[in-house]
């Protein structure tokens, strides 16, 4: 039955996934917004850094390394994927870009299960983050609280990088006009290829944090893929803030729906972006120019 | 532009249906493997539509293909029903339906956000398939025990087993749609469908009524689907809950996309193509599940250096095997040779004649435009005579365009009203105010790029003959009563009769910008606006349009914007000078040139003594 301390419980835990929505939307968001491509590969890309921490976890035995390394990991793999083939992208419909990002997508997600099989993978939480955390009147496992801490912490830095950084600055004004940009003077392929990493790294990154707290197979992005989606599409595409906002309200949808029953969750989710789109169309913090 | 002969295509269809049985299976294919390649096939008819032909990337076809499915199956299984063939005609029906809603919904964003949300619904119909409604369709199990067809003609019975017989009713079916599908773009939806496809912003423009017409184009496609999810649940005697799947999607996308889009026979190559790689990847070469990865390569590397997938890749090769010299793009524009007799035969349309003696023909009413904290345009009156040229001018940053886009009714005013030939147009859809008989050509060449000149003519054409919205889909297009001699007329008029089937992007720029004009020519505006009708011409293309200006005004009420002064002042009768974002002088040309304000604003003001 429902209970406080089971609704307390289930609203941190739809604030704990609702804050790696958050993440993995941004950097679908701030690639979209600079490049103008949707990335259709963004829930492989979340899936490869869940793999990318598993090798490095195993190879190190850290999870701090892990995760360093599977994030550094996937800001190459972005730019690479950018350099070799987004890049030739850019003046084609975006229709053809859904595809190509689509197709990259199934590509890495059949390597991944050519390298280590469809079988789940796990990584355990680190030693100083397994247990649980007694909080008042509710025990909280100790891991969840600190996947939060991180998700809110690299929402942090993705602010700051954005709003605070030069680099920041001309991602935002490419997300007004990327036109002018490229006019001003600024060799904008090479912020988009570190834009594009820095997305595939947001993805990444929350794959490799959440990989302790659901078990691996390359499957695992598809459903993220369109979570992410409806949180862009809540939130509005191309907008930052709208991102963590949609992601917060998606996780605790999907939360504080499968308390009452587990089945509707995903339904619930998806009643809410209909109504944001019969309601406002653009997205609650989206503009309404952008279509 | 190749014609074939009519019922051609039909025929080598059902030929080589016929031929199937006794061919493929010397290449290996199964008659399972076969079955299988019409129903993705048939599936992909109507994602094609969608897709190839209206220009919609739908992620969301799994969600009809498993409805029809499901709805067929459950009748059958349920024995609400003993007939394949209306358990399958419902399943379409649900399908539709199911269109309708999705449609309504999806259709409200374009592009990406389109594509996001037909991902979001097919994934919900999955959810609502394998929990809530587990009850009815057997959750994650699916439906067992879908029975074959059984025909009985007579004392005959035919029971459809599996294997050929089961071939020969799924090629039935399969050659019906294909015929339909046929019709269907061969129509007149199917040609706005390609306009809407390659300029919809056009397309509503000269007066189609866009987002009817793409929900039409979505419910063909989810019929489609559904009839196609219902015949997977007859052939494999089970229906799978995997229909529902985002992958079912994917799939029937990456088929369509390496057979070829906008072709209708792209999905079941490419379904040929996939599942015989498969089969091919798997057994013979024994890559096990790494079948995928190969057929995902193929898939990214056919995006990459062969959009238009198989079958538009070889149409090309044959092209050039057959070496046929490429049209040579003029240097200069086609002559403008205008004869009196076409003119005459083009004036406006019959059924918008004004009313004479009512009035001015278009009146603006303290037309104002608040952009942010900018006002483009400020309390601006002006009113246009019946038959009247007026002209439009003013330093950049006037407000000339954006004037110019409220009146089309393209862009809402902040304030003020829009009357033509007194009937308040404010804040209607652009596509009613063109049949109206109000319609713009652009400062921007707006074309239909990848179709002929006369496509292009033929699409505005439609809109005057067929009003904004109808649903005439298995109406031959050379059938609608004086569309052909409409197009040749226009044709006529800007010199383009020469040229009607060369492709618009062969055209040299002089001929595309005469196109331009005809596109708005085309649905017999009564009163029509050109903005800057002259941009970028050469000296002799200049002369030649000033020329077929003049002829345009026969009967009808113009309206220009032009930066060129000297064809202004020697076209119009009264010219309207906007600065600043409001109305600084009005009058005839040799008022406006003693005008000392107007001095001021071109010549930057004198200074203040």
């Amino acid at each position: 039955m429902i209970s406080w301390a089971n609704f307390v419980s289930q609203l941190f835990n739809g604030l704990a996934s609702g804050a790696l929505l958050a993440l993995i939307s941004s950097g679908l968001t701030i690639i979209y917004g600079t490049l103008g491509v949707l990335n259709l590969a963004h829930g492989a890309m979340f899936m490869l850094g869940g793999y990318a921490g598993y090798v490095a976890y195993h190879a190190t035995g850290s999870f701090v390394i892990a995760v360093v390394a599977g994030a550094l990991f996937m800001v190459a793999f972005g730019a690479l994927v950018e350099r070799v083939i987004i890049r030739s992208f850019y003046d084609r419909p975006p229709e053809d870009q859904i595809l190509v990002t689509f197709g990259i997508g199934i590509v890495i997600v059949e390597l991944v299960r050519l390298g280590f099989g469809s079988l789940t993978m796990s990584v355990p939480p680190p030693s100083w983050a397994a247990g649980v955390t007694p909080m008042g009147f509710l025990i909280y496992p100790t891991y969840r609280i600190v996947v939060l801490a991180i998700a809110a912490a690299a929402l942090g830095v993705l602010y700051i990088v954005l709003y605070r950084t030069r680099l920041g600055m001309i991602v935002r004004a490419g997300i007004e006009d990327s036109g002018m940009v490229g006019m001003l003077g600024i060799n904008v392929y090479r912020v988009f290829m570190l834009v594009f990493g820095i997305g595939a790294m947001a993805a990444g990154f929350a794959g490799i944090v959440n990989a302790p707290v659901v078990s691996l197979t390359p499957d695992i992005g598809d459903g993220i893929l369109v979570q992410t989606f409806v949180v862009v599409v809540i939130g509005g595409v191309g907008s930052f803030p709208g991102a963590i906002l949609g992601g917060l309200i998606a996780g605790e949808i999907l939360s504080l729906t499968s308390m009452v029953d587990p089945a509707y969750s995903e339904v619930m989710l998806f009643v809410v972006m209909t109504l944001v789109l019969l309601l406002r169309p653009q997205g609650l913090l989206g503009l309404k120019g952008r279509a | 532009m190749l014609r074939p002969r009519p019922l051609m295509i039909e025929a080598l269809t059902a030929a080589g249906l016929i031929v199937v049985p006794f061919v493929l299976p010397l290449l290996g294919f199964a008659p399972g493997t076969i079955n299988q390649i019409l129903v993705w096939g048939l599936f992909g008819i109507g994602f094609d539509i969608v897709f190839g032909y209206t220009g919609l990337l739908s992620f969301g076809q799994s969600a009809f293909y498993g409805t029809g499915g499901f709805v067929a199956a459950y009748l059958l299984t349920n024995n609400l029903t003993s007939s394949v063939l209306l358990s399958l005609a419902i399943g379409t029906v649900g399908a539709a339906v199911a269109g309708v809603l999705v449609g309504a919904l999806a259709l409200r964003r374009t592009g990406i956000y389109f594509a996001m949300i037909t991902v979001a619904i097919a994934e919900t119909f999955f959810f609502l398939e394998n929990s809530p409604l587990s009850e009815w369709t057997g959750g994650e199990n699916g439906l067992p025990g879908v029975p074959s067809p059984v025909f009985q003609i007579g004392g005959l019975v035919w029971r459809v087993d599996n294997g050929w017989p089961m071939y020969w009713f799924l090629a039935a079916c399969y050659f019906i749609a294909l015929v339909i599908a046929l019709r269907v773009v061969r129509s007149p939806v199917g040609a706005i469908l390609t306009a809407i496809r390659d300029n919809p912003l056009r397309a509503r423009a000269v007066g189609h009524a866009v987002g009817l017409y793409k929900l039409t184009a979505f419910v063909v496609g989810a019929a489609y689907a559904g009839l196609a999810g219902g015949l997977l649940g007859v052939l494999q005697g089970f229906m799978p809950p995997d229909a529902f799947t985002f992958d079912t999607s994917g799939q029937l996308v990456m088929q369509t996309v390496i057979g070829g889009s906008a072709t209708l026979f792209g999905p079941l190559v490419g379904a040929a193509v996939w599942l015989y790689l498969r089969d091919f990847l798997q057994s013979s070469l024994g890559l096990g599940s790494a079948w995928k990865l190969v057929l995902g390569l193929v898939f990214v590397l056919l995006v990459v250096f062969l959009r238009r997938g198989l079958i538009g890749g070889g149409r090309s090769l044959i092209a050039t095997l057959a070496a046929r010299p490429p049209h040579e793009a003029a240097e200069e524009s086609a002559a403008l040779v205008v004869t009196a007799p076409t003119l005459a035969s083009l004036g406006p349309s019959r059924r918008r004649a004004p009313p004479a003696g009512s009035g001015p023909a278009l009146e603006a009413r303290g037309l104002t435009k608040i952009y942010g904290g900018l006002a483009a345009n400020r309390d601006i009156d002006f009113a246009v005579e019946e038959g009247e040229l007026r002209g439009v001018i003013g330093p950049n940053g006037a407000g000339k365009s954006t004037f110019f886009k409220m009146l089309t009714c393209e862009v809402a005013p902040t304030a003020g009203r829009i009357v033509l030939h007194g009937r308040d147009i404010t804040g209607l859809d652009v596509s009613r105010v063109c049949q109206l008989g109000l319609t713009k050509s652009y400062q921007v060449n707006q074309l239909f790029a990848r179709q002929t000149v006369r496509e292009n003519i033929t699409i505005a054409a439609l809109a005057e003959r067929r009003g904004r919205f109808r649903l005439d889909l298995l109406r031959r297009i050379d059938r609608v009563p004086g569309l052909a001699a409409q197009v040749e007329q226009t044709l006529g008029v800007v010199g383009l009769t020469a040229r009607a089937d060369v492709p618009v992007s062969e055209l040299a720029y002089g001929e595309k910008r005469r196109l331009e004009i005809a596109l708005a020519l085309a649905s017999s505006p009564s009163l029509l606006l050109l903005d800057e009708p002259l941009a970028g011409m050469s000296p002799r293309e200049r002369v030649e349009t000033v020329q077929l200006l003049k002829n345009l005004r026969r009967g009808r009420t113009l309206i220009i914007v032009e930066h060129d002064m000297d064809a202004v002042f020697e076209l119009a009768e009264r010219i309207t000078v906007l600065h600043e974002g409001r109305k600084l002088a009005e009058g005839t040309p040799a008022e406006i040139q003693a005008n000392s304000f107007v001095q001021d604003a071109y010549l930057g003001g004198v200074v203040a003594a």
